[in-house]
């Protein structure tokens, strides 16, 4: 009888949002945060472009036709993508000690004046067995990437000096270096690159067994990727399955507790750069050996600082960076086709941007606390 | 290859260098490490370059200039105060979305032709002072005596006024000055905003000033880095932040000037002679910044002076630590 003689009553949704720390962090909700931030990454590079008069699906269309649609362009973007492995190495192994090498770009072009400087000065003849010449360069440039590396890290290890800003510092030294080089050593003719190396220095491609198998014909894949995959196995490895990686990661992870378990940081930290930038100058190599064949200023659209964005996107995760390069050597392929020119540049600066603050839902759950309100 | 010449120069390329110095100085002085300094100066040069060719207004461009890499300061603020992300790598995003903005946004803009920039003028009673005044006061652009006064502004207003107390606090003890009612998390948003504004003004003043134009990514050259190396030279004291923007000013130009004259000292110039020694005269700003930094962190290390101690840590109430 109540009930029907009270007038009826209105309800309306209240509520807030709170924000409650995560206690575990599984790892397909990582794996669905990062593809999100990567969407609205692209979803907001669109935007972009149509504010500058483009067309994004057209242009989104029309890169991935250009970076994947057939085997010759995949192959150009496996190419693409193996300076990109060695780079994103020597980000992963850095960045998990914690130690910013942001040097990578610089390492990349000592690297590739190491490996020059083999064929050009010339150390070793141009008739040389090219089973003797590789391996030389790929010391020579994983030598001079490694002192590249060394220089910052030594600073930080006995100065604390800053390794951001050293290693950034030393890659505009290695680029007017390497412009000494090219414009007033090895200049060919007075122009602004060396002679081209003879072929003993060229890393085999693809293309170079059309004969044997027609279907190769054009492919510029090198033997390059082979070192980018293999190197990241071995980073793997190291990080994972030796102790070294375990002292790397535990300074990462927790510095204070290292030095109390007598782990040597100074050593580690001049080691760990040395080796970051030995693989970033292997990078160098490959990409002179086995793309340009030989040394000219153009070398890099900003492979190192891409590689960054790569190493971050992989969760320093050595594996996860050769399918993650693949796609970001797609994304410069083909961003050098379309208008304006610093769209790729653009779409990666978001891609990171929107991948950091994503990371805030890893650690956060966002809780809508509701309740049912008399109006 | 006149000396006067050469440091009067060097002040006002100096000035560029002073005003993102000081302004990465605030934001760092709030306990935010903002490394997209170049990204925003670059927004900065682009946005102010780019309203003054089609307004020819530079003053209007300034303004933009100055909103626009204020507004992509935000960005670091919301990730870093917000999302309590890792400073570093979301300074290191910043820089690229910046330089990706100007490049697409400036796109073309290197072909835009003569524009009417700031204005240059002497200061008549102080131009006569022997030595000093030519260099300081003799046709100087407006930015640069914009930068005098900001040195003592910013010196004054971080350790002698009461919203400084409260900016130093918040950088060095965020908990405390929690308690003591201070909104921390406004403080560094307000702090990164004007480290942004100052960056765009850094931006403005080589593009409508010191050297205008837009040369996309050469706009900068990496200023900003060595700027972020001059804070810490700097010890965050805008008195030495002038000191260092001013002689690294002073060093741009000489390595532009070296090269002209063939004697030198009473010696052949070898860089006369041999233009391609250029290269390594090139490498000379690069090379000074980690020798600075080598010698600010040493006297750092030796002075037990340091970064403001809550730097580049987020502020979490109620958690452990600072």
């Amino acid at each position: 009888m109540n009930d029907i003689a009270q007038p009826r009553r209105k309800f309306s949704l209240q509520g807030k949002f709170r924000l409650e720390p995560r206690m575990e962090q599984p790892g397909w909700l990582s794996a669905l945060i990062s593809l999100g931030a990567v969407a609205l990454a692209l979803v907001l590079g669109g935007i972009v472009l149509l504010m500058v008069g483009g067309s994004p699906l057209r242009a989104y269309a029309f890169m991935l036709k250009a970076a994947f649609g057939n085997i010759g362009v995949f192959s150009d973007t496996l190419t693409k993508a193996t300076p990109l492995i060695l780079v994103s190495l020597a980000a992963v192994i850095a960045f998990r000690m914690r130690l910013w090498n942001i040097g990578a770009e610089g390492q990349f072009f000592a690297g590739a004046f190491g490996a020059s400087a083999v064929v050009l000065t010339p150390i070793l003849p141009a008739d040389t067995s090219p089973w003797i010449m590789i391996p030389t360069m790929m010391l020579a440039g994983a030598l001079a990437g490694g002192l590249w590396g060394f220089i910052p890290g030594f600073l930080k290890a006995h100065f604390n000096v800053n390794e951001i800003i050293s290693s950034l510092m030393m890659n505009y030294i290695a680029v007017a270096w390497n412009n000494f080089f090219i414009f007033a050593i090895w200049s060919e003719g007075g122009f602004q690159m060396s002679p081209q190396f003879p072929k003993s220095a060229w890393l085999p491609r693809l293309a170079d067994y059309s004969a044997q198998i027609p279907a190769l014909r054009g492919l510029t894949t090198h033997l390059g990727l082979v070192f980018g995959i293999l190197a990241a196995v071995v980073i793997w490895w190291i990080l994972y399955r030796s102790k070294w990686g375990y002292e790397i990661r535990l300074i990462g992870d927790n510095p204070k507790a290292a030095r109390y378990a007598g782990i040597n940081i100074v050593r580690n930290t001049i080691l760990v750069m040395m080796v970051s930038g030995a693989l970033a100058g292997l990078g160098g190599m490959a990409e002179i050996s086995g793309v340009v064949h030989r040394l000219q200023g153009a070398i890099s659209p900003g492979y190192g600082f891409t590689g960054i964005i790569i190493a971050w996107l992989a969760k320093l995760n050595p594996l996860l960076v050769i399918p993650i390069s693949v796609l970001f050597g797609g994304l410069i392929l083909a961003g050098r086709e379309i208008q304006p020119s610093g769209i790729s540049m653009l779409i990666q600066g978001i891609i990171l941007v929107c991948l950091i603050a994503s990371d805030f839902l890893l650690r956060y759950r966002v809780r809508f606390i509701a309740r049912l309100e008399e109006v | 290859m006149d000396p006067i010449i050469i440091l009067q120069a060097g002040v006002a390329s100096g000035t560029v260098l002073l005003f993102a110095t000081v302004g990465e100085i605030f934001a760092e002085r709030a306990g935010v490490l903002n490394l997209g300094l170049e990204g925003m100066m670059l927004i900065g040069a682009m946005s102010a370059f780019s309203t003054a060719v089609s307004t020819g207004n530079p003053w209007l461009g300034l303004l933009v200039g100055m909103l626009a890499a204020g507004l992509l300061s935000q960005v670091h603020a919301v990730i870093s105060i917000q999302f309590q992300a890792d400073q570093v790598v979301s300074g290191l995003a910043l820089t690229f979305l910046g330089t990706g903005l100007s490049l697409v946004f400036g796109e073309g803009l290197s072909k835009a032709g003569a524009v009417s920039l700031l204005p240059a003028f002497s200061i008549l009673g102080l131009v006569s002072i022997p030595v000093l005044g030519p260099i300081l006061f003799q046709n100087q652009s407006v930015m640069v005596y914009l930068g005098y006064l900001t040195i003592p502004l910013a010196w004054y207003y971080i350790n002698r006024t009461r919203p400084g107390m409260h900016l130093r606090a918040v950088g060095e003890f965020p908990a405390a000055a929690d308690a003591l009612g201070i909104n921390v998390a406004r403080l560094r948003y307000l702090y990164v905003f004007i480290g942004g504004l100052f960056a765009g003004l850094s931006g403005a003043t080589i593009s409508l000033a010191v050297s205008p134009g837009w040369f996309s990514a050469l706009t900068t050259s990496g200023q900003g880095w060595i700027a972020i190396g001059l804070v810490i030279f700097a010890q965050w004291d805008p008195l030495r932040a002038a000191l260092g923007s001013y002689t690294f000013g002073a060093l741009r130009r000489l390595i532009l000037d070296i090269q002209g004259p063939s004697m030198l000292l009473g010696l052949r110039n070898p860089f006369y002679f041999n233009p391609y020694l250029g290269f390594f005269l090139q490498m000379l700003p690069y090379a000074f910044t980690i020798i600075v930094l080598v010698i600010g962190s040493r006297e750092a290390m030796r002075k037990r002076l340091g970064a403001p101690a809550a730097l580049g840590l987020p502020y979490i109430r109620g958690a452990r630590g600072l």
